[in-house]
């Protein structure tokens, strides 16, 4: 029992030092990437090639006056921050970042925990996310985050279906609800995104609508709403939001090489230490070029006017989601 | 044959997306056009138009003549002249008069380039300065002295 807890706590944090450690990293790697797509160069400054840069962001969001509006839900106002970090956070505890390993004469599984409805704790704990937005956006009490988040919760919530509608199909190949289930039924290369190619474009589509990022940046809109529903956060508090951002884009990227891409699956050779560790770096790279997706993306499209985004969602998405569920469900039922 | 574009378009949006995607991941590839100014030299068009050179001729005299179209010419009325005549014992310039005093007045200036296009005898040229910055005006009064491109190596160390 007491070693149980203790390999928990180390996984966690473990994971915790190497998420926000990736999330800093992914931040400058976003602002260097869209730099070089702008004939810029990046930050420089901070450290060689800027390397350091996400250090000096860091220390810029402790030292930062921490402001309170006049007229805020003080309470809800503190909440809602952790609440998007606390939440998003939450959702990466079941993503499992390789095989079962055997090490030191302990066996254990290479994410925190490994519940059979990962796949729907997943869609569980983001949708909550959606309260952070809006309880941002309300508590702060300025026309701006409440605009913000009032863009940011409808779409959130109507992003959502279409994101678990995807998810529906993969699942059904699979049979289970377990992320490590469905890798498993994934192995020899039968990765879902070949059957499953228009539920992965819808979830690619819907991902980057529920992360809020462009061309579905409305929430954030910086040339109409300021900064959305944290345009009143200052400081830490800000940086949560913005660790949030990063981390539900993390999960998100997890979760598509995991469902559609073979997790970690890929061709083992070499000898038993690079036969161990050679599944987790196939995850990583996976992972890695999803984010670089995200960030070109972002150096590309521009963002949509708002009454497109729903037309997108409910007349496109969503009965192309449904269709590929009845489909899949005839298929699999046939055989 | 009504309903072919609608079925069209989505394939085209994508092709569109794809095309769009394709220019940003060639430009990332491509150098920046970013400049290191203070660690490294910074780069010019031969055309930059910056602060003036007075230029002199292939005997190390100056051409400025001063004819004072270029005063005439400038909307800003930043150059002052004062002209001399040419001795036997102390030629300045190859004509008949030559700038005595010749000051450029960096405040008006508004480095349009006219003045290079009056001067007859191709005296006064943009050059590529531009660290103008200082923190009092009166230093912004070039003299002929700041102007006046350098002596060629031979002729000056025979003088």
């Amino acid at each position: 029992m007491v070693a149980y807890l203790l390999i928990t706590l180390v996984k966690c944090l473990v994971v915790l030092l190497i998420l926000l450690t990736a999330v800093a990293y992914i931040q400058l790697a976003e602002r260097k990437i869209v730099g070089r797509m702008q004939s810029r160069v990046g930050p420089t400054r901070v450290g060689p090639f800027g390397l350091l840069q996400p250090a000096a962001d860091a220390i810029k969001f402790i030292l930062k006056e921490d402001v309170t509006p006049d007229g805020a839900h003080k309470f809800l106002y503190v909440l809602a921050p952790m609440l998007a970090v606390v939440l998003a956070l939450l959702s990466i505890t079941v993503i499992p970042v390789g095989p079962i390993v055997h090490l030191f004469g302990i066996t254990t599984a290479l994410q925190i925990t490994d519940i059979n409805v990962g796949l729907l704790f997943i869609l569980g704990v983001t949708s909550l996310g959606v309260y952070g937005v809006v309880l941002a956006g309300w508590s702060s009490n300025s026309k701006y985050s409440l605009l913000g988040s009032l863009r940011g919760g409808s779409q959130m919530i109507s992003y959502e279906l279409a994101l678990g509608l995807a998810l529906v199909g993969p699942v059904m190949l699979a049979g289970t609800l377990s992320l490590r289930g469905i890798v498993e039924a994934q192995a020899h290369l039968h990765w879902f995104i070949v059957p499953q190619i228009v539920a992965f474009a819808v979830y690619l589509t819907a991902a980057f609508a529920e992360t809020n990022r462009v061309p579905f940046d409305l929430p954030d809109a910086e040339g109409e709403l300021g900064a959305g529903y944290h345009t009143e956060y200052s400081a830490m508090k800000f940086a949560m939001f913005f660790l949030a951002e990063y981390v539900n884009m993390i999960t998100v990227s997890c979760v598509a090489t995991l469902v559609f891409f073979g997790g970690w699956m890929g061709p083992l050779f070499g000898p038993a230490l690079l036969r161990a560790l050679l599944p987790v770096l196939y995850f990583v790279a996976k992972v890695c070029c999803f984010l670089f997706l995200y960030i070109w993306v972002r150096g590309t499209l521009p963002r949509f006017r708002y009454d497109q985004l729903m037309g997108f969602g409910w007349k496109v998405m969503i009965p192309l989601a449904l269709a590929n569920v009845m489909v899949t469900g005839l298929v699999v039922a046939l055989h | 044959m009504m309903l072919m574009p609608d079925l069209m378009q989505p394939v085209k949006d994508l092709a569109a997306i794809a095309t769009g995607l394709s220019v940003t991941f060639k430009n990332m590839l491509k150098p920046p056009v970013t400049e290191f100014y203070p660690e490294e030299p910074v780069h010019f068009e031969a055309r930059f138009r910056g602060v003036h050179v007075q230029q002199r001729d292939e005997s190390g005299l100056e051409k400025c003549v001063a004819c004072f179209l270029c005063a005439a010419a400038c909307p800003a009325n930043c150059i002052y002249i004062e002209a001399a005549e040419n001795t036997a014992v102390q030629r300045i310039s190859a004509g008949e008069r030559y700038a005595k005093v010749y000051n450029i007045d960096y405040n008006r200036c508004i480095f349009c380039g006219y003045c290079v296009e009056a001067c007859p005898t191709d005296a006064i040229t943009h050059g590529h300065g531009f660290e103008l910055a200082t923190y009092d005006a009166s230093n912004l009064v070039y003299r002929k002295e700041q102007l006046l491109a350098p002596l060629p190596l031979a002729e000056s160390t025979t003088r």
